[in-house]
């Protein structure tokens, strides 16, 4: 089992490599420099010094080996946009905001999305089966876009219960958890209810049944457990998707979360910016992949011989 | 009583597929939406009241009702005729994004399941890097890479020009069209290519081996046609992503170039005047959800049909 993580583990070192690389190269393929701003151009002496500052009149492949032997030093860098902070900096003040979001947002989905899937289960195809796979589907339809602007008009403009953008009182959560957790619910629902149909139709719930426990209990001490379980697995990957994808969500509502800080730091060329979020999220969808197989094989031991 | 075997058109899979499809009511309304949504894109110069480039500086803001149904935006351009004439930009993203996933995802798939061994190894490292990679970051990068590199000084290029060009007639959704089917293909490869591994060992395949048919003819005959519907299924069911993939570029301001009638920069724009006039965010939003809802039925329905046993 640990030999198995451990190679995986390694197996990870080489496609972070690689997306670096592509990273760097698509980077550094647009001609010019992020200090040849046309609107304000500097000064061709003091442009100079700040190229060779941060080392950006060096040949390409010197430039990508310095910030590698930095990276694996645990070291991504100045922000040329932001002077007075490191890409570190940027990442310890930001990302603990997606990641709040990003919990906040899984726990609205899965308040919402496992009753969903459970009762359309029980319920296969009765009119509740219909009405729940029809929330669901349309979850995954609206876009941040349309719901965020709708929540604000409603929730915040009309009714004026909560405040329209910004982050930190729980009231400033409420409306960002709920558009990026819709979809997540919506997903959640699916999944619960095609597990839950699974278990249901097996033989040991047959046997619960017939042994006399209330309907109450088969389905949440037998069937429920077990039906969860690649619920529990995807869990990882939806929450990597909703930190790296929470930049529309982040945008919409004024949260300084790093998704945001991405979008600012591309179009200004900020290149140490670019590359660590880059590799920072990238990191988090490899790792939440592999959590998934690990989680697998502590729940289900099954999957421990198959190896 | 025993149905007669009339004719052979009955039980073929696909006529079978397609009477499932019928009965699901979602999907056959999801269908009959993207067709009025076709409609629309095709005719919108006769339908939309007016160009959506038309802006009338003394309407700007106009409210809703008159001579502007949905009202005008902040240069006095009509909303509906901008939403109508934006339907193009989503169907054009939709089936462009869906046609390249499906077919490059199924050559990449069947060509790497099919021959199995080195060259299996070797394509599926491929993706499985490009998996890894974040993709809306990829996309942005992507995007910005090209929008200043192709606007700047890689233009001396004739391809790059040409490109260039194109893109500029058609507002900046080429360059986003390009973007989302460098990423899009990924997973559908990852599917094709699982599928194809399976098929390859069964009997049939097998046994079309044994009895000496050539690589090809085993590829479209035995593989490609039991291929086809399950990635059906999940291009469709991926098209709400290409689309609200080029919303939100457009929303940030590295899509649609303006005067383009993109709903995401029609949403960014409203988005700016959200406290004195919602409506202008919340139309085009409402376009869009309309849209992705249609493809995601139609894809559900589409499942149901080709795989009766997940409902």
């Amino acid at each position: 089992m640990t030999v198995t993580i451990l190679r995986r583990l390694l197996a990870l070192i080489p496609v972070l490599f690689v997306i670096s690389l592509v990273t760097f190269l698509l980077m550094h393929s647009v001609p010019g420099s992020p200090f040849s701003a046309e609107d304000k151009p500097l000064p061709p002496q003091i442009k100079a010094n700040l190229e060779a500052y941060y080392h950006l009149d060096e040949p390409l492949p010197q430039q990508y080996l310095r910030y590698m032997g930095n990276v694996l030093r645990g070291d991504l860098g100045p922000s040329y946009l932001q002077r007075s902070r490191s890409v570190n900096d940027i990442i310890r003040d930001h990302l603990p905001v997606s990641f709040q979001l990003g919990l906040l947002a899984l726990g609205f989905g899965l308040l919402l999305g496992i009753p969903i899937g459970v009762i359309s289960a029980m319920r296969q195809n009765t009119w509740m089966d219909y009405l729940g796979m029809f929330v669901a589907i349309a979850g995954v339809s609206v876009p941040a876009m349309t719901l965020g602007p709708l929540l604000i008009w409603g929730l915040a403009l009309q009714l004026e219960l909560l405040p329209v953008a910004r982050w930190g009182t729980w009231q400033q959560a409420v409306m960002p958890a709920i558009t990026l957790g819709l979809g997540e619910a919506a997903i959640i629902a699916r999944l619960t209810r095609a597990s839950m149909l699974q278990v249901i139709h097996q033989d040991y719930i047959r046997t619960a049944r017939s042994k006399g426990l209330a309907e109450r209990k088969v389905m949440v001490k037998h069937a429920l457990r077990n039906a969860l379980i690649p619920v529990l697995t995807i869990l990882g990957p939806l929450f990597a998707g909703l930190v790296t994808g929470s930049m529309v969500v982040e945008q919409i509502f004024a949260i300084p979360g790093l998704g945001r800080f991405f979008v600012d730091s591309v179009g200004a060329r900020d290149y140490p910016v670019i590359m660590g979020t880059t590799l920072l999220f990238a990191a988090i969808l490899v790792l939440s992949n592999l959590v998934v197989d690990i989680t697998y094989a502590i729940i289900d031991p099954r999957m421990r011989t198959a190896e | 009583m025993i149905q007669p075997a009339t004719t052979a058109t009955v039980n073929r899979p696909s006529g079978r597929a397609l009477r499932r499809l019928l009965r699901h009511r979602f999907a056959v309304a999801g269908a009959v939406t993207l067709v009025l949504l076709i409609l629309v894109a095709i005719f919108a110069p006769w339908i939309a009241p007016k160009h959506f480039a038309d802006g009338d500086l003394f309407a700007n803001y106009a409210p809703p009702g008159g001579d502007f149904l949905l009202g005008a935006d902040f240069l006095g351009r009509d909303m509906l005729s901008r939403i109508i004439y934006g339907t193009r930009i989503s169907l054009a993203v939709a089936f462009l994004g869906a046609g390249i996933a499906f077919f490059v995802g199924l050559i990449y798939g069947v060509i790497s399941g099919y021959y199995g061994g080195r060259t299996d190894a070797a394509m599926m490292r491929i993706v499985d890097v490009l998996y890894a990679f974040p993709s809306l970051l990829f996309i942005i990068l992507l995007m910005v890479t090209f929008k200043t590199g192709f606007g700047g000084s890689m233009t001396d290029n004739p391809f790059f020009h040409a490109v260039a060009r194109l893109d500029t007639q058609m507002g900046g959704v080429f360059l986003i069209i390009v973007g989302i089917s460098l990423t899009s293909w990924v997973g559908m490869a990852r599917l094709t290519r699982g599928m194809a591994l399976s098929l390859r060992r069964s009997d049939f395949v097998q046994s079309a081996v044994a009895v000496g048919a050539r690589d090809g003819r085993i590829l479209r005959l035995h593989l490609i046609p039991g291929l086809v519907g399950p990635l059906l299924v999940r291009v469709t069911l991926a098209v709400p992503g290409f689309i609200a993939t080029e919303a939100f570029l457009s929303f940030i301001g590295i899509g649609a170039t303006p005067p383009t009638p993109s709903w995401g920069m029609m949403i960014s724009e409203g988005f700016k005047v959200m406290r004195s006039h919602p409506h202008l965010a919340i139309w085009p939003g409402v376009a869009l959800a309309t849209v992705m809802l249609a493809f995601n039925f139609l894809g559900d329905g589409l499942r149901d049909a080709f795989d009766p046993h997940s409902r």
